[in-house]
């Protein structure tokens, strides 16, 4: 009799503790996996960022721009033929 | 313990005998109706358990799709051409939203839309509807703040395109979805086009997400895709060719770059373009892209073909005389004529000066099948195949039903149509040594090392001589020429054909090769329609060429091979013309 509530009372022991486990295996993978979500998600913000950053500079840097900053306020040219010193590397 | 009155043991109602069956008979009805009770919930809970639950999760449970982002766009030096950014569209249920006047003007005023457009578009009775696509996030998160009942928002992405109207045809545009329309956004849609990932989130009644609860599946995003463009040629091939087209009153030009070593191509333009970031009012005329989808008869950059083949097939030389006077000739009941007279010419100056009568004299020693045969092999009739949206192929006719005339026509560039992607491509048969490599929008890191053989090496370096000598004083195209480099190259200036007849309308076209010594780049320029002083191919295009190529041969970093001479009276003369000897000057081959 007394061993039949033994065995009872540690198969109740054991069914409680494993349930605990269950909540906090599940506790623990819900909090991974936001944690995941977050970093996925600064990840995308930044990927974002550095996409509208190229084209930010791809604006700036763009060939009409640069020319006309070239030609209008750096007063630059194209060097006429004869300016142009061609060196040739010895084989 | 007895107490007055009627107790429960002593109940009249007790003392009649009922039946013995009705008590068993309410008792089985009693267990039937349990055990039914029993097995439906045992029905509900164990066999038909996953129908229920889907059910209960429906309520609170949606799987949304997470859009993924298209691949970028580049050149080959990694400049960005097409870029796509997350914007916001916002949609509205409007059985929800029933907004205060002050609120609806104020959604209005973000979104910059009409009060009553927003009113109409909310009172009409569907489910869904969209308010405003592709909102810039800043202004999607003033409309969020205002916290408006049954106006939600959906993430997209939108495109841009910083070189605007620079490489609008080459790259093209995609639609609202984010899909290819045009050009290489359409080409290569299934790399470019990411997968959208989804995931299961709990909502609440108002139906903002409470919990994400898994990810089914994660965005994959496309790929990226870069280009054989470089930005810096793309940019000089269409300032010049716009201004070509400006100047001489044009309907229409276009250009394109080809490196001859790894047929990859360089640039592509067309005039006139648009601005593939605002495309409100685009007109036909602007979408048309006249390298690949349109086609045009060549006229005289068709000519050296012919040479070439006489020259293969050893029928003449560069040497061999023809007498093309009176600049008149009759074949059947029509008559060829040469612009201008010029009596007993060799094969290089009938294609220096562009004689058609010349022309036709070499091209009639040959069978219809064998010009047949080389204009096949030279790619034209069938489109290139590169994959390119709307790509045209040209007409070539069956051999069979060539009549003399129109062999004869076909030797100069008419009566055959191709377009200025193929133009360009033929001339690598003259550019390389005679084989014809083929073409690339992307960049490649090992090019094919050899195409189809067309010409002998031999052959095709006679023939890059006589280019030259269209450039050279006495040539149409004097105007083609690049100080410090040797080039060479045809021009054409073919009548249009107009409901089948020529009209007095033109195309004036230039294809060259340069630098000659050692070939780089191949350059074929079309001007459809000049209406100005002057529609000669060698006025027209010719200097379209001169300018592309210098700007492009300078970006190449390509040496200069031949002396540093004043070639123009424009240029300032050369102060330092003793340094012109330090360049590898090997003028006249």
């Amino acid at each position: 009799m007394i061993r039949t509530v033994r065995l009872d009372a540690i198969l109740v022991a054991l069914v409680v503790s494993s349930a605990f486990g269950v909540v906090s295996a599940q506790h623990q993978a819900r909090k991974l996996f936001s944690e995941l979500e977050r970093e996925q998600a600064r990840a995308h913000d930044l990927e974002v960022e550095w996409g509208q950053l190229q084209l930010e500079q791809s604006t700036w840097a763009a060939h009409a721009r640069v020319e006309r900053f070239a030609r209008a306020r750096l007063d630059m040219a194209v060097p006429a033929p004869g300016q142009v010193l061609v060196m040739e590397s010895q084989p | 313990m007895r107490k007055a009155g009627v107790t429960f043991k002593d109940n009249p109602l007790l003392e009649r005998e009922l039946p013995v069956w009705r008590p068993r008979l309410l008792l089985l009805a009693l267990l039937a109706g349990s055990a039914v009770l029993a097995g439906r919930a045992f029905y509900l809970q164990a066999v038909n358990d996953g129908f229920l639950q889907q059910k209960g999760e429906s309520r609170y449970a949606r799987t949304i799709e997470v859009p993924a982002t298209r691949g970028r766009i580049t050149d080959r030096h990694g400049e960005m051409l097409a870029v796509s950014t997350p914007v916001k569209s916002v949609w509205a249920i409007p059985a929800d939203a029933r907004l205060q006047p002050a609120d609806a003007r104020k959604l209005a005023g973000l979104l910059e839309m009409d009060v009553r457009e927003l009113n109409e578009r909310l009172a009409n009775g569907r489910d869904f509807v969209y308010l405003k696509r592709q909102v810039a996030p800043e202004v999607a998160e003033q409309v969020a703040e205002l916290k408006l009942p049954g106006v939600h928002q959906q993430q997209e992405y939108r495109r841009f395109y910083p070189g605007g109207e620079v490489n609008a045809h080459m790259i093209g545009f995609t639609s609202v979805e984010d899909r290819g329309q045009e050009g290489i956004e359409l080409a290569y849609e299934k790399q470019l086009a990411g997968v959208p990932g989804a995931r299961r989130v709990i909502k609440d009644r108002r139906g903002s997400i409470v919990e994400d609860v898994e990810s089914i599946r994660p965005p994959r995003d496309g790929a990226d895709l870069s280009l054989s463009i470089d930005g810096k040629i793309q940019y000089l091939a269409w300032s010049a060719l716009r201004e070509a087209v400006e100047t001489h009153n044009a309907k229409a030009g276009a250009a394109v770059v080809l490196d001859v070593r790894t047929g990859e191509v360089l640039a592509l333009v067309n005039a006139p373009t648009y601005n593939p970031n605002n495309r409100s009012n685009l007109t036909g005329e602007q979408l048309r892209n006249r390298v690949f989808t349109d086609t045009f008869e060549p006229g005289s950059i068709m000519k050296p073909f012919i040479a070439g083949l006489a020259l293969e097939r050893g029928k003449v030389k560069p040497t061999t005389k023809f007498d093309t006077s009176p600049g008149r000739m009759t074949i059947g009941r029509a008559t060829i004529s040469d612009s201008s007279r010029h009596d007993v010419l060799t094969v290089a100056e009938i294609i220096q000066k562009s004689s058609n009568i010349g022309t036709v004299k070499m091209a009639m020693m040959f069978t219809p099948d064998e010009l047949h045969h080389l204009f096949e092999q030279l790619g034209f009739g069938t489109p290139l195949n590169l994959g390119f949206p709307g790509e045209a192929g040209g007409r070539l006719r069956p051999a069979r039903t060539w009549k003399p005339i129109e062999q004869a026509t076909m030797s100069y560039g008419h009566g055959i149509s191709v377009n200025l992607m193929q133009m360009a491509r033929a001339y690598f048969a003259i550019a390389r040594d005679g084989d014809l490599l083929p073409l690339s929008l992307t960049k490649i890191e090992t090019p094919p090392s050899a195409g189809r053989r067309i010409f002998s090496p031999q052959v095709a370096r006679e023939m890059r001589a006589m280019l030259e000598g269209t450039a050279a004083t006495g040539g149409t195209a004097t105007r083609a020429q690049v100080p410090g480099y040797r080039v060479g190259g045809k021009t054409g200036t073919a009548n249009k054909l107009e409901g089948g007849r020529y009209t007095r309308k033109y195309v004036a076209s230039f294809v060259g090769i340069a630098p000659l010594s050692n070939p780089r780049l191949v350059v074929a320029v079309m001007v459809d329609e000049p209406r100005g002083r002057t529609f000669y191919g060698g006025t027209v295009a010719a200097p379209v060429f001169a300018r592309i190529t210098e700007g492009a041969l300078r970006t190449l970093g390509v040496a200069p091979d031949a002396p540093l001479v004043p070639l123009t009276v424009a240029r300032k003369p050369a102060e330092e013309a003793a340094e012109a000897g330090a360049a590898p000057a090997r003028r006249g081959m």
